[in-house]
């Protein structure tokens, strides 16, 4: 195995000295056991199934590789009992927040009067969309479903990297990775007690179904917005649908008829009362956004307003998950918690203020430096990996617009094992929990989608930039 | 359900059924190039005509000669009609209609998709083309083994099989419409060797000459072959057979609905009058005036299934 827990790194196995850590002890008694053989033999059945399967991505502007398999590691990330339960209360504070903050910001606005976030973040971005101010989505409802990114630096130390509130993706991959571990190995479920993540789909369609707009007579009938074949996570929108026994939409297969939003079937057009869109805000109502989206439905807006339907997640909600909003989570959770955040933010420096800006620049070469709007692991710079041309570039980037940015120290991500062709080797992760909410409450799947970096000392965990994924077990008490 | 999602499901069978009409053909003019390579020529484009790919095949500029044709007929991603083209359209159909399907009848179409992906992403030698031609077969087979084994028989499946009968249908009526002149009584070699050939082709490119032979001996005459392919209900490839099938979908799509629709009407047409017989008649009337005919109402009640079941706004 190479090197791990090394000074620099925590690695999740092996700790910071190179004893097993406790969660893993029995992973590693059957691992030890196994032929190495068998194993590689396993994984390679594993890629086979996530090929027929269909379990691929599109990668854009890409041509040639049309359709990509998200590399599956086969050792599990595993988290004990009681660190769950640590992180899913910061969780649910952290979700809690969020949306009363939402709340707010299309309300009274209390958080600026009060002056804990600065007016401007909110007047002058993007993600904020006055035509929410006053509206009231059903069940009060903002998030249904976000997923909290979190990483880890140490055997006590979590933090959050980012909050995903739009239409965070992924969740697929944390089904279809416990499915084919039960298939590849189900004798280790029958010795590690893992708690299980199957019923998500199922939590999903009830959360979603208990949000249903005032007009909802009877069963609430649910569907899925996806924006077609060809978007790189069609692959999710199918699977949850399917799983769900809800219908997949696209937006031609939509219009507002009689006040409703109604899809065309066979029999004629029926009415939708919950849609979870994997769509963005912008093209959902090219009456009211952006005029020349084909993904969306003209009028759904009218309709919404009206309460003719659920939109999942609310319209509106990236002002929540902007990265120029998230340094101010610490205020936010106490502002409407009264507590203090349970899990820490990463420290940022916000480029748009001058002092934070000039030290920015001055240590650039050590620090992660991120766009406010981006995602996806794009446009981003990681110093200590960085050439000096590619820094040079980016700073000058950053004296042009510094608004755009914000930076952070370069996290010393945990690792896990991956399994490679000698042996054991560790690898930098990533965890991101997915989060279900309705009026009865919140719910948090055990574990959630660990992203793995998959180049040796890469901090890159994006799938869009090679990162592979992992089964993440949660322990049972 | 969905009318996009019950069009992705018509349009898959369509494809599926394609894929493997036009694996036939390529085998029905390899062998006749083999076996009579002064005619091959005039055989490779008869058969470009019945896959409907005759003018997109002399755009290319390419001369009719065994080994180009077949690689456009097999690769050819800018020949729609291409084995790979189609296999894709069946694929995407499917991933449309995902959540239609089971997992079962998905991972087929995936995975007859990966597969002759693969075998076809070189051009294909003339001692592979057998294996190749069987391949395709064969993934088409466990699509549809898929299919009856796990799917419900409910209002998709109908979608589905009306997509198969009514592609099913075309592609033998075409094959009727390419080669009606050799089975007109009146031509002057009647009786010679070269119509005996001509004949099995025809009867080859419907995967039907062992059953005719079981069915009519050894004699071969262009109404018993004609009527074979037309009228004969227990042969899966006849006019005859397709129009009663669809008629059989439509009736329980109508049943479940509760609705009675302007292409029930049609099927119910085309079965009852277009195809009562008797071959005689149909010879009298005009062998290709018929055939002609019976592709213009097959089109017809396409377009009317899509309308009458809402396939597209």
């Amino acid at each position: 195995m190479e090197r791990a827990g090394s000074i620099n790194f925590f690695d999740e196995m092996q700790g910071q000295g190179g004893d097993v850590r406790t969660p893993y002890s029995e992973f590693c008694e059957w691992f030890d056991a196994e032929e190495p053989a068998r194993i590689h033999r396993k994984a390679q059945q594993a890629e086979a199934f996530f090929r027929t399967t269909g379990i691929t991505f599109n990668v854009y502007g890409q041509d040639d590789a049309d359709e990509r398999l998200i590399p599956f590691d086969v050792v599990p990330r595993i988290i004990s009992a009681s660190e769950w339960r640590r992180l899913s209360r910061g969780i649910e504070q952290r979700v809690r927040a969020l949306n009363a903050f939402l709340h707010d910001i299309y309300h009274r606005q209390e958080i600026l009067r009060a002056g804990r976030v600065p007016i401007e973040l909110i007047s002058r971005n993007e993600a904020f969309l006055p035509m929410m101010m006053g509206m009231d989505p059903p069940g009060g409802v903002y998030t249904h479903i976000s997923g909290t990114d979190i990483v880890r630096t140490g055997a006590n130390e979590f933090y959050v990297l980012e909050d995903n509130a739009r239409t965070p993706s992924g969740v697929s991959y944390m089904l279809e990775n416990r499915e084919t571990m039960l298939q590849m190995f189900p004798e280790l479920f029958a010795k590690v007690p893992v708690r299980e993540v199957s019923d998500y789909p199922i939590n999903l369609l009830r959360s979603l179904a208990a949000c249903a707009p005032p007009m909802c007579g009877g069963t609430p009938t649910v569907a899925v917005l996806t924006p077609g074949i060809h978007n790189s996570a069609y692959f999710e929108h199918s699977f949850l649908a399917d799983q769900m026994g809800a219908e997949l939409v696209e937006g031609h297969d939509l219009r507002v008829v009689g006040g409703r939003v109604a899809m065309r079937t066979t029999q004629g057009y029926k009415a939708i009362d919950v849609l979870y869109r994997r769509v963005d805000d912008d093209f959902l109502d090219p009456l009211n956004f952006r005029p020349d989206s084909v993904l969306g439905v003209p009028g759904i807006w009218d309709v919404y307003r009206a309460g003719g339907i659920t939109i999942a997640n609310a319209p509106g909600t990236g002002i929540a998950d902007d990265k120029a909003l998230y340094s101010y989570m610490p205020d936010i959770i106490e502002f409407y918690t009264g507590e203090r955040a349970l899990l820490p933010n990463v420290p940022t420096w916000r480029c748009s203020e001058p002092e934070h800006l000039r030290e920015v620049l001055d240590k650039l070469p050590e620090l992660v430096v991120k766009e406010v709007h981006g995602s996806g692991g794009y446009g981003m710079l990681v110093g200590p990996a960085a050439s000096k041309k590619e820094i040079a570039a980016f700073r000058a980037k950053l004296e042009a617009n510094p608004r755009n940015y914000i930076a952070q120290p370069t996290l010393s991500l945990s690792t896990v094992p991956i399994f490679t062709k000698s042996g054991l080797a560790p690898r930098h992760v990533d965890l991101r929990p997915f989060v279900l909410m309705s009026p009865q409450g919140i719910t948090i799947t055990p574990g959630g989608l660990t992203r793995v970096a998959m180049t040796k000392g890469s901090l890159v965990v994006n799938s869009s930039q090679g990162g592979g994924t992992k089964d993440t077990w949660v322990l049972e008490d | 359900m969905l009318g996009k999602t019950a069009g992705s499901l018509f349009w898959m069978a369509r494809y599926l059924e394609r894929s493997e009409n036009n694996a036939r053909l390529i085998d029905a003019g390899f062998r006749i190039a083999l076996t009579r390579s002064s005619t091959a020529k005039a055989e490779w484009k008869s058969i470009l005509i019945t896959a409907g790919s005759n003018q997109a095949y002399a755009a290319t500029g390419q001369e009719y000669s065994s080994a180009k044709v077949v690689d456009f007929m097999l690769r050819d991603p800018h020949n729609p009609s291409s084995i790979i083209s189609v296999v894709k359209q069946a694929r995407d159909n499917a991933r449309t209609a995902r959540t239609y399907l089971t997992r079962e009848v998905w991972e087929a179409v995936n995975t007859s998709w990966m597969t002759l992906g693969a075998l076809l992403k070189r051009q294909v030698r003339d001692d592979d083309l057998p294996d190749v031609l069987s391949a395709i077969r064969q993934q088409s087979a466990q699509v549809r083994g898929a299919w009856t084994g796990t799917m419900l028989r409910n209002d998709g499946y109908n979608f589905a099989r009306l997509g198969t009968f009514l592609e099913r249908a075309d592609n033998t009526a075409r094959i009727l419409d390419v080669k009606y002149y050799l089975l007109l009584p009146s031509v002057a070699h009647i009786g010679s060797s070269i119509d005996n050939v001509q004949w099995e082709t025809i009867l080859r490119s419907v995967s039907a000459h062992r059953a005719y032979h079981w069915l009519y001996g050894a004699e071969i005459s262009a109404l018993k072959i004609a009527e074979f392919l037309i009228l004969y209900k227990q042969m899966p490839r006849s006019l005859a057979f397709c129009a009663q099938k669809m008629q059989d979908n439509i009736g329980w799509l109508q049943r479940g609905y509760g609705e009675e629709t302007e292409a029930g009407r049609m099927a119910d047409a085309l079965l009852h009058k277009k195809l009562a017989g008797p071959i005689q008649a149909i010879f009298d009337g005009g062998l290709h005036e018929y055939i002609t005919d019976f592709l213009r109402a097959n089109a017809a009640l396409a377009q009317q299934i899509e309308r009458d079941y809402r396939f597209v706004v």
